[in-house]
């Protein structure tokens, strides 16, 4: 277990991705073969059952410590990350470990509905034993939440180094797993028997920050609409069809309907697509989807109501033939030649235009699509893996925009424990009061962060826990995806997705907008 | 016996300020950073080693008095004394004593022995004034043995490699104990010209320091490779640091116990080395001083002062200027 917790100190310390995979290289070398599944399981981004919750950790470390509770949760205000701040209260520094990798996450296992005082007397007997790696490694272990700060691919290029083997098949090969013993490398290697049933590696498209027109002629280019929906492939081997998310899960239980594919698709093939709900034939927005997929059980009433289609993209494989370095141009022609509409499988249409300037206006009406822009992609472009700059982008709409004055701060978490990053936005109201009407993190530089944090810090008038209200003096252009009404927040408004677009150093608080204008956006767009 | 005005902390009796924020007829300094010895003041109280550099910093004219630790002097029928506060060379807690009452203002201090500066002593007093910079359970520091071995094993790593040790200090006190404290037998070490300046004048104040090299044209590029190099953290992202390329860069900090904090430094590596006291340095300092009453400034004062309190002391906070939240 230390080995691993050593590692992830490396990868920590490391910004260069070529020692990341090195370290990880050495690790599956030096490790004992049985914990090298746990580990690469792990790295994945695997998460192991929350045997102890955060809260019993923090009543078991203060009365282990006899620091109050009150006093670590100021503590971890400091440190942000709750693992941390727990693996730092507790005084003992051991060499020995009781545990290697892969007993821990039996460990682990075997505690799950146990009672609270051998899951205790099991964390206080690690703590005794531990030094402050090991212990934060199974912190974080228990609270879930872990960032190395290793992308699976560079987990794949250690292991395509480690095992000799190809990156591209290593991809496909850890696609869909969830154990650790799925991602030992005896299991991992192992050949397959036929075709697999889980996805290729998707593609990913990159935002368009600058003008189309810098992609050159438009003729060498097919455009799509940007939908709102859930990002899968849809695979037919022969035993139904399965459908993929982007996040690697198996969506067949929320979409049972797509079943029906299987005898209308041809035996192995893959389709890259888009799921989506229909109502009265239009495509329904992003929160109808919500509704849907967060139902546990799938009744026929649901099925009824709330109908799903795949609005298919991309041909990746057919009847066997993988199709993904061929043009987009040719696999598209394909697709449409396969596909022949139906309420379940559609090919989602292209977006014809002869200029940059007719897609921006068309651009303009994705709204009542509705779609969130438009894609762009290449049309000699093959189908690769990951978000790979050049070939395929997406050009999102414009969002909404209001000046709001900061009001709240907190300090963040992460790289930002000790800054004010975390802000409240406030829109005048009727009576002249502000009202709080957003709350955004990103968008700032590191350094207009470290001047509003050097404002903050001069400028707090009250504190409540971690909040501290703030002279109402900066304003902020906040950008947001969307605006609904809503009874929970005190303006009776909710955006979606609202982030910092800039900093109005050259506006007056009293010159920020006002509650009357976001409610006024608020009718135009619905 | 001390009060909070606008100029800082004053004592009404004495006529007189300790680590004033603005210039003032009298200043008591208990060392020389920037945060606690400003310019301005008419005249100046303090150690005879912070004295040199308190030249160095603010002028040569500058009107000093200087004092040795344990030794008194009478301001206007106050007794002020000068006791060892451990933080840095000449770094001072400030006694003092009116009308048999005693009050002792810690400055920056820290319990353990650097090898450079005059070790922490307790001073029996009424009323403690401490900084509390790491005022939280979290912050426990490792022995510095431990923490140079790790230094050491990081400078042997990037000889190997071929590569320089950069390691960011603040030049005054952290930069001079690094000095004293690595193996010098691995390398060479050079530091940035404000580094070299200081610790020649405290070399020239007597305290046994090595000589540095300072980093500049005359010297071949060649050398640097394999050797440690102390700067101050001002130049990290700056072209100066090219020339020092190909370089693992480090920092040695208290705040490098936090992940979150040690990422946002940037750098290769962060070694956990403060010269304030961790938490359980300030609880035993509050014990030894043996004050009834405990008065907080420079840090986690809110949180300290609500658990001192739980646990039996009568404490409170001290506000200082510009300094709201200790960072």
């Amino acid at each position: 277990m230390k080995l691993f917790a050593a590692l992830l100190t490396s990868l920590a310390e490391s910004s260069k991705v070529n020692e990341k995979i090195e370290q990880i290289v050495h690790y599956l070398t030096d490790a004992p073969p049985g914990d090298r599944g746990a580990a690469l399981f792990l790295l994945c981004g695997g998460k192991l059952p929350r045997v102890i919750s955060s809260r019993e950790m923090r009543e078991w470390v203060s009365e282990e410590t006899e620091i109050p509770l009150w006093l670590l949760e100021e503590s971890y205000q400091v440190v942000g990350d709750l693992a941390e701040t727990l693996t730092l209260l507790i005084t003992t520094d051991s060499d020995r470990t009781l545990y290697s990798l892969s007993e821990c996450v039996t460990e682990l296992g075997r505690l799950r509905g146990k009672g609270g005082e051998e899951r205790r007397s099991f964390i206080t007997e690690f703590w005794r034993n531990s030094n402050r790696e090991t212990r934060f490694l199974l912190h974080k272990l228990l609270t879930g939440g872990f960032r190395i700060g290793v992308s699976r691919a560079v987990v794949i290029k250690a292991l395509a180094k480690y095992s000799g083997r190809d990156e591209a098949l290593l991809a496909h090969r850890l696609i869909g797993r969830s154990s650790p013993e799925e991602f030992s490398p005896e299991v991992l290697f192992q050949p397959e028997d036929g075709p697999s049933v889980t996805p290729y590696p998707f593609f990913l498209a990159s935002p368009l920050e600058g003008a189309p027109s810098e992609l050159g002629e438009i003729s060498e280019w097919q455009c799509e609409w940007k939908w709102d929906g859930i990002r899968g492939q849809l695979l037919n081997r022969g035993v139904g069809v399965s459908l993929w998310s982007r996040g690697e899960e198996l969506l067949n239980e929320s979409f049972p309907e797509f079943q029906a594919l299987s005898d209308l698709l041809p035996k192995d093939t893959v389709i890259d697509g888009e799921v989506v709900i229909t109502l009265g034939g239009a495509i329904a927005p992003f929160s109808v989807l919500q509704k849907r997929i967060t139902r546990r059980k799938i009744t026929q009433k649901i099925l009824n109501d709330l109908p799903a289609q795949f609005l298919a993209y991309d041909l990746l494989e057919l009847g066997g033939a993988d199709l993904r370095s061929s043009p987009l141009v040719e696999r598209r022609r394909r697709l449409e030649q396969l596909i022949q509409g139906s309420s379940l499988l559609q090919v989602s249409p292209l977006v014809s235009c002869s200029s940059w300037d007719e897609l921006q206006t068309l651009r303009s009406k994705a709204p009542t699509i509705p779609a969130e822009g438009v894609m762009i992609k290449r049309l000699s472009s093959p189908y690769r893996s990951g978000r790979r700059r050049g070939d395929w982008w997406k050009w999102k709409i414009d969002p909404f925009t209001v000046d709001g004055v900061l009001v709240y701060a907190q300090k963040g978490h992460g790289r930002r424990a000790d800054i004010y990053s975390d802000y409240t936005f406030a829109v005048w109201g009727e009576d002249g009061q502000l009202v709080p009407f957003a709350k955004a993190y990103s968008g700032l530089t590191d350094e207009e962060m470290k001047e509003v944090d050097s404002f903050i810090k001069e400028n707090i008038k009250e504190r409540f826990g971690p909040v501290r209200t703030v002279n109402p003096v900066l304003v902020f252009e906040i950008a947001f995806d969307g605006i609904q009404q809503s009874k929970r927040h005190r303006s009776g408004v909710a955006l979606r997705f609202p982030r910092i677009k800039r900093f109005r150093r050259d506006k007056p608080a009293a010159e920020a907008d006002s509650l009357a204008t976001l409610i006024a956006l608020m009718r135009t767009s619905t | 016996m001390l009060t909070l005005n606008p100029n800082g902390l004053y004592c009404e009796a004495g006529d007189f300020y300790i680590d004033p924020w603005r210039g003032v007829s009298r200043a008591v300094i208990t060392h020389a950073h920037s945060d606690h010895a400003r310019f301005g003041s008419e005249r100046y109280l303090s150690h005879h080693l912070t004295t040199p550099v308190l030249k160095h910093r603010l002028g040569e004219n500058l009107s000093v008095q200087s004092l040795e630790y344990n030794e008194s002097t009478t301001i206007n029928g106050v007794m002020v004394s000068l006791h060892p506060a451990g933080h840095i060379p000449g770094s001072s807690q400030v006694r003092i004593e009116h009308r048999g009452e005693v009050w002792v203002v810690t400055g920056d201090y820290k319990l353990e022995h650097d090898g450079i500066s005059t070790p922490f002593e307790p001073v029996q007093c009424d009323t403690f004034i401490s900084e509390c910079t790491f005022g939280l359970p979290i912050y426990r520091w490792e022995a510095q043995q431990e923490v140079f071995r790790q230094i050491d094993s990081w400078w042997r790593e990037n000889k190997a490699a071929g590569r320089a040790s950069v390691l960011t200090c603040y030049s005054l006190g952290k930069a001079q104990r690094i000095l004293a404290n690595v193996n010098r037998d691995i390398g060479e070490v050079f530091a940035h010209g404000a580094i070299v300046y200081t610790t020649e004048v405290l070399r020239r104040a007597g305290l046994p320091l090595p000589s540095l090299t300072k980093v500049s044209r005359e010297i071949e590029r060649d050398r640097y490779p394999g050797s440690l190099i102390l700067v101050p953290p001002s130049v990290i992202g700056t072209s100066w640091m090219n020339r020092l390329e190909p370089a693992s860069v480090a920092t040695a900090s208290g705040w490098m116990l936090i992940r979150g904090m040690k990422k946002r430094r940037g750098g290769d590596r962060g070694f956990v080395l403060s010269d304030h006291a961790d938490f359980p340095g300030l609880l035993s300092a509050i014990k030894e001083s043996g004050a009834s009453r405990v008065l907080l400034t420079h840090g986690y004062t809110a949180p300290l002062a609500r658990y001192l309190n739980e646990t039996g002391y009568s404490a409170g906070e001290l506000k200082t200027e510009f300094l709201g939240e200790g960072e």
